[in-house]
């Protein structure tokens, strides 16, 4: 079991661990989710009917509308919430989803962690230090 | 994060509770961003329509209070605040709903009518109502340099791009704060140099029709990630329905906030100001290959008939709806199709005055207002035609139909008179 450990910037404070679930895509939120299962029906999109709620949410960025926090808000409101974003760059909307969202952020690492971490990896988020742990599967 | 004292006080909760949460909001925000201080706006758009399904509202607020929604909804508070008026200028976006007809649109009557218990919320709090997703058609057009905090990503585009005024992609709930404040955080769009493009986009072939404008903008957006993109080579002036369509599918296809045209856009009077003087910046090629590419993305339905056509994404104008009652005078849409044309109530009126809705209306078609195609409630069988690359783009997600077609504004007319889609691309 190999460990890798990437350091980045803090976007919402807290910790959290999981498995990850990886895009090299950028994710939407407006008519991104269905509410009921946490899966994405973004038509077309890598993660097209992958449930995100309590997975550690990878992604590019965020993309689309700017009803992205009204999107990750509700998922928490219904439980379907993601346990943490890892990003390779932030913008206005993940930086704002993730404290609606609130849970932890950590974007801006020293390597793309779309490409150092996969579906499945178990990792470990702290997102105050900006430290995010990855256990390979 | 640096306070200014009035910042401060509003933090401390000297101003009363709502801009104490207001304010709580955007420093996580702001910090989040890596801003280091706010900027004063007094321009604001709120995407208010937009709140989640009545199923999930009603399970966080049971009483439907408008207080404690906005509290929980536009906020993110946990407590219930009360809020006297806004600070900045603020105007509302769509998506609200035409109250005339709650059973075709998403959510039903229960929705409707919490989303106009919200429009009395928001008029209460000295929000002005203009329900559009072009704002700047309606009446909120700010100014070159101008500090917005603006939600809806084609009007953010607008905004930056088409206006020369400033403004990040907001959401509900940022925007909403800056709306209490009169603050937004200093930071991206706001800032000189994140404007100045990052990557050119050598045009080769003509960008003519409005479809051409969405196609173009729709290939870009999934090209260029958050860059600024300066696109070159594009002689002739487009028109407002045209830029209206390069900034809606640039940031639908994509991310793209802000763009440049060469020669044409405000801030771009030549390369050099485009680019802050920067050479060697990466060079896109868009050509007959990349346009087929956008076109083939966007159109998905395994079946030619038409079923809704749905034009006005953005929100279709004065001009728009001049044209569209220009093709259908005279004429009947077919029996077992169904056309929508969306605009908002303040452009609805003079559409009305005009008579150009009654034209619409005796084809056979609706002119919606404060509205939007994608809350149409539909089966999954449903096949739409539509002439906006970012209709075409959310439609699946949002309404559950993986048939779509997108083409010419006339293609959908043809459609929406014969109950098939003939659309193709030279």
């Amino acid at each position: 079991m190999s460990k890798v450990i990437l350091r980045g910037r803090k976007v919402n404070g807290g910790s959290a661990e999981g498995e990850a679930l990886v895009t090299r895509e950028s994710l939407g939120g407006f008519g991104c989710f269905d509410f009921d299962t946490g899966k994405v029906i973004d038509f077309g999109h890598e993660l097209y009917g992958k449930d995100v709620s309590g997975k550690i949410l990878v992604f590019k960025t965020g993309k689309g509308s700017s009803a992205w926090s009204i999107a990750h808000q509700a998922l928490r409101f219904v439980g379907k919430s993601p346990k943490a974003y890892i990003t390779k760059e932030s913008n206005p909307q993940t930086a704002l989803g993730a404290v609606v969202a609130r849970v932890p952020a950590v974007t801006d690492f020293d390597q793309d962690p779309t490409e150092v971490i996969s579906t499945g990896d178990w990792v470990k988020v702290d997102a105050d230090r900006g430290i995010v742990e990855i256990t390979k599967k | 994060m640096k306070l200014a004292p009035d910042e401060q006080e509003m933090l401390e909760g000297k101003q009363g509770a709502a801009k104490q949460k207001a304010m709580e909001l955007l420093v996580k925000y702001a910090d989040g961003l890596g801003a280091e201080r706010f900027v004063d706006t007094n321009n604001v758009t709120i995407i208010a329509g937009s709140i989640p399904d009545i199923k999930i509202v009603q399970k966080v607020v049971p009483s439907l209070d408008a207080d404690e929604i906005a509290s929980k909804f536009l906020l993110d508070s946990d407590e219930r605040v009360v809020l006297d008026k806004v600070k900045a200028f603020t105007t509302t976006n769509a998506t609200f709903r035409d109250q005339r007809y709650p059973d075709l649109q998403r959510g039903g009557k229960a929705h409707c009518d919490l989303l106009q218990k919200m429009v009395d919320y928001l008029k209460r709090v000295g929000v002005i109502h203009l329900a559009t997703c072009t704002p700047y058609q309606a009446g909120n057009v700010p100014m070159k340099g101008e500090h917005c905090a603006w939600t809806e990503s084609s009007a953010v585009a607008f905004c930056n791009s088409v206006l020369g005024a400033r403004t990040n992609i907001e959401g509900l709930h940022s925007s909403f704060a800056s709306a209490v404040t009169g603050k937004t955080p200093l930071w991206g769009m706001h800032l000189d140099e994140n404007r100045l493009g990052k990557v050119v986009i050598d045009v080769e072939i003509d960008v003519e029709l409005l479809r051409d404008w969405y196609l173009i903008g729709y290939y870009v957006g999934g090209q260029v990630g958050l860059d600024v993109p300066i696109y070159t080579n594009i002689r002739k002036v487009p028109d407002l329905p045209r830029l209206m369509g390069m900034c809606a599918a640039g940031i639908a296809g994509g991310s793209v906030v802000k763009f440049h045209i060469v020669g044409i856009t405000l801030e771009a009077p030549t390369m050099e100001a485009a680019s802050g003087n920067r050479k060697g910046l990466p060079v896109l090629k868009y050509g007959k290959k990349e346009r087929r590419i956008a076109y083939e993305k966007l159109n998905h339905s395994d079946s030619d008939k038409v079923d809704i056509v749905v034009l006005g994404c953005p929100h279709a104008g004065l001009d728009r709806i001049r044209v569209i009652a220009g093709m259908l005078e005279g004429k009947k849409i077919n029996k077992n199709t169904r056309l929508y044309v969306t605009t908002c109530h303040p452009m609805k009126h003079v559409a009305d005055q005009q008579g150009y809705t009654e034209i619409i209306t005796k084809a056979g078609g609706s002119v919606w207002e404060d509205s939007c195609g994608l809350v149409l409630a539909v089966d999954p069988s449903t096949v739409f035609a539509c002439d906006s690359a970012k209709m075409a783009n959310y439609l699946p997600g949002e309404t559950g139909s993986k048939n779509t077609w997108f083409g010419t504004t006339e293609e959908c007319i043809q459609a929406a008179l014969t109950g098939k889609w003939r659309g193709e691309l030279n």
